[in-house]
């Protein structure tokens, strides 16, 4: 089975997201890595995880990737090599990629997936719903190229020890009106600590906190865990923090050792981004409230009373 | 300036989804107007206010003639919508779904923006807007948390991984919005009793010439259904002023600290 790998790359080197895609369709089949941008820097990393090829587009000169990287790859397919299968990672250019080129080549899209299973030309991919409580396994019909988009953290990204993939270029065909939008500036918004979906320990805050000015408590408490500070939607959606702060179906998946729910009664929006932490600690003054449900270490409280003392108790230990 | 609103009516999130043996979501009973739909007709009212002339329109797809989340839409001040409703859609793809939501677009007479949320609230496919956008050959621009429009230019700050971009596109396009972008107004009782009135006009696929739809059109097929592992849920204390040394013990237990 010939595979694609939608790549992406972050300050110099694959995602981590990426990484987690090449090990797992490495053992499915060969592997291409499809990369809209440059590949000098990358294509040792992406060889060593698996790819023996990388089309790569070069600067997209400020097109958005959604457009430019699925024209690119249709011209590819056009050109005659067409893989069985091309993995998405489910993030903002893998949805708007795999969505155009789902256009071109008339192909379905299966998003939000965790798994893959591949037996001879057959191909099938499971996807949680129901806030994870349930999972549905479906199978491509008809011909290939099938398209499906994986959520990260679904495999273990293992390196391969291979060497590095030989470069090809895909240039981006001229595209008409629909790739007439250009990023005209770009924004880091700048973060302190561990990355939210990389980081050891979680604490996030929900609407329990009360107001904006409490969600320092969670900082607080992040930064002496050594962990990152997370939020759920109804927050972020309230403008209390930024949109990177989320956890959950449209935000991070996160997958700590501990996760520490404060003031979140744990929407199923939630939970999907959360439940594969080793360890959850919640705290809410509703006994009633889902998080319990699933929570290691659940307390029934005030998080304006227990933050305060917690935070207390591991400052005085130093 | 012309808007037109893709929403979804889907049925109460607040309410456990369940499934019909065909695995389609149950759809029964009164849908609502999807949440995140309430973020792009605000933003359409918005521009369509600041632009001083034009309307918003609305296009749903949904099974039974549903209008009830449109007529929520309709109340908070869209003019009219299109429905397109036809038993023959269900398990309509992503895919077959922009077709028919372009076609009913083109049936329309097109508009200078045409919104959608980031993805429903239950599905989630996340994949409608931009296809969309490359069955109408339109140029788009995905995840915009803030946007104005200029003339016959769209400025979008887009949401990243890392942060935000600033986009510029050209009118005609197809932007999605996120949660967050505005803050959705209440309908008025003025507005809800408007709403009664207004046009919705009803079409099915068949009308709009779009085959082969609901799962015959689907290119995939459901082979499996099984129940995750549940997590277990643990120990469940109340706050007795001494909660918090429960939590470092915790911690302390697993070496984290």
């Amino acid at each position: 089975m010939n595979i694609w790998v939608f790549a992406q790359e972050a300050n110099g080197a694959p995602t981590s997201a990426t990484l987690e895609l090449l090990t797992k369709a490495r053992g499915a089949g060969s592997v291409t890595a499809f990369l809209g941008g440059d590949a000098a820097g990358i294509a040792g990393a992406l060889g060593e995880f698996g790819a023996t090829k990388v089309y790569a587009t070069g600067d997209l000169g400020g097109k958005l990737p959604g457009v430019a990287v699925s024209a690119a790859m249709k011209a590819v397919i056009d050109g005659g090599d067409a893989p069985d299968l091309i993995m998405f990672p489910q993030s903002y250019e893998g949805r708007d990629v795999m969505s155009r080129l789902s256009v071109q080549l008339d192909r379905t899209v299966l998003t939000n997936n965790i798994d893959l299973s591949v037996d001879g030309n057959a191909v099938s991919v499971t996807t949680p719903i129901f806030g994870g409580n349930v999972l549905v396994t479906t199978a491509f019909s008809g011909s290939g190229p099938f398209l499906a988009a994986f959520r990260p953290k679904s495999f273990v990204a293992e390196s391969a020890g291979g060497g590095a993939a030989s470069v090809v270029a895909a240039p981006v065909p001229e595209l008409g009106a629909t790739g007439s939008a250009r990023v005209t500036a770009v924004h880091t918004e700048e973060t302190h600590g561990p990355k939210l979906d990389e980081a050891a320990i979680v604490v996030s805050g929900g609407r329990g906190l009360g107001e904006a000015a409490k969600y320092e408590m969670i900082e607080t408490l992040a930064k002496l865990l050594k962990g990152a500070p997370g939020a759920s939607r109804a927050i972020v959606d309230a403008g209390w923090v930024p949109y990177s702060y989320q956890v959950g179906q449209t935000g991070k998946v996160v997958k700590p050792g501990v996760y520490i729910a404060c003031g979140i009664s744990g929407a199923t929006q939630h939970m999907v981004g959360m439940k594969g932490a080793k360890n959850i600690i919640a705290i809410n003054k509703d006994k009633e409230a889902p998080i319990f449900g699933i929570a290691d270490l659940g307390i029934v409280g005030d998080v304006h009373k227990v933050l305060p003392k917690l935070i207390e108790a591991l400052q005085s230990r130093g | 300036m012309n808007v037109i609103v893709c929403v979804k009516q889907i049925p109460d999130p607040a309410t456990p989804g369940a499934l019909n043996a065909d695995n389609t979501l149950k759809r029964e009973g009164k849908l609502i107007l999807d949440e995140s739909d309430g973020y792009g007709v605000e933003m359409a009212l918005q521009l369509v206010d600041g632009a001083g002339g034009g309307e918003v329109s609305l296009v749903s797809m949904a099974p039974n003639g549903e209008v009830s989340g449109m007529r929520t839409a309709l109340a908070m001040g869209a003019a009219k919508g299109t429905l397109i409703s036809d038993p023959a859609l269900s398990g309509t793809d992503a895919l077959t779904t922009a077709k028919v939501l372009a076609a009913a677009i083109q049936k329309m007479g097109g508009a200078d923006l045409i919104i959608a949320a980031t993805e429903s609230s239950d599905g989630y496919t996340g994949t409608v807007p931009e296809q969309l956008a490359e069955v109408l050959g339109l140029p788009s621009v995905t995840f915009a948390k803030r946007l104005t429009v200029n003339g016959q230019t769209l400025t979008v700050d887009r949401q990243t991984e890392e942060g935000y971009d600033e986009v510029t596109c050209p009118l005609p396009a197809v932007i999605s919005v996120t949660a967050g972008v505005v803050e959705p107004r209440y309908p008025s009782f003025k507005g809800i009793m408007a709403a009664k009135s207004k046009p919705i006009e009803t079409v099915t696929a068949s009308d709009l010439g779009v085959t082969p739809v609901g799962w015959a059109g689907a290119g995939q097929s459901i082979v499996n259904v099984a129940k995750a592992e549940a997590r277990a849920a643990g120990e469940v204390i109340e706050d007795d002023g001494e909660a918090h040394a429960k939590i470092v013990a915790f911690l302390e237990n697993l070496k984290f600290i």
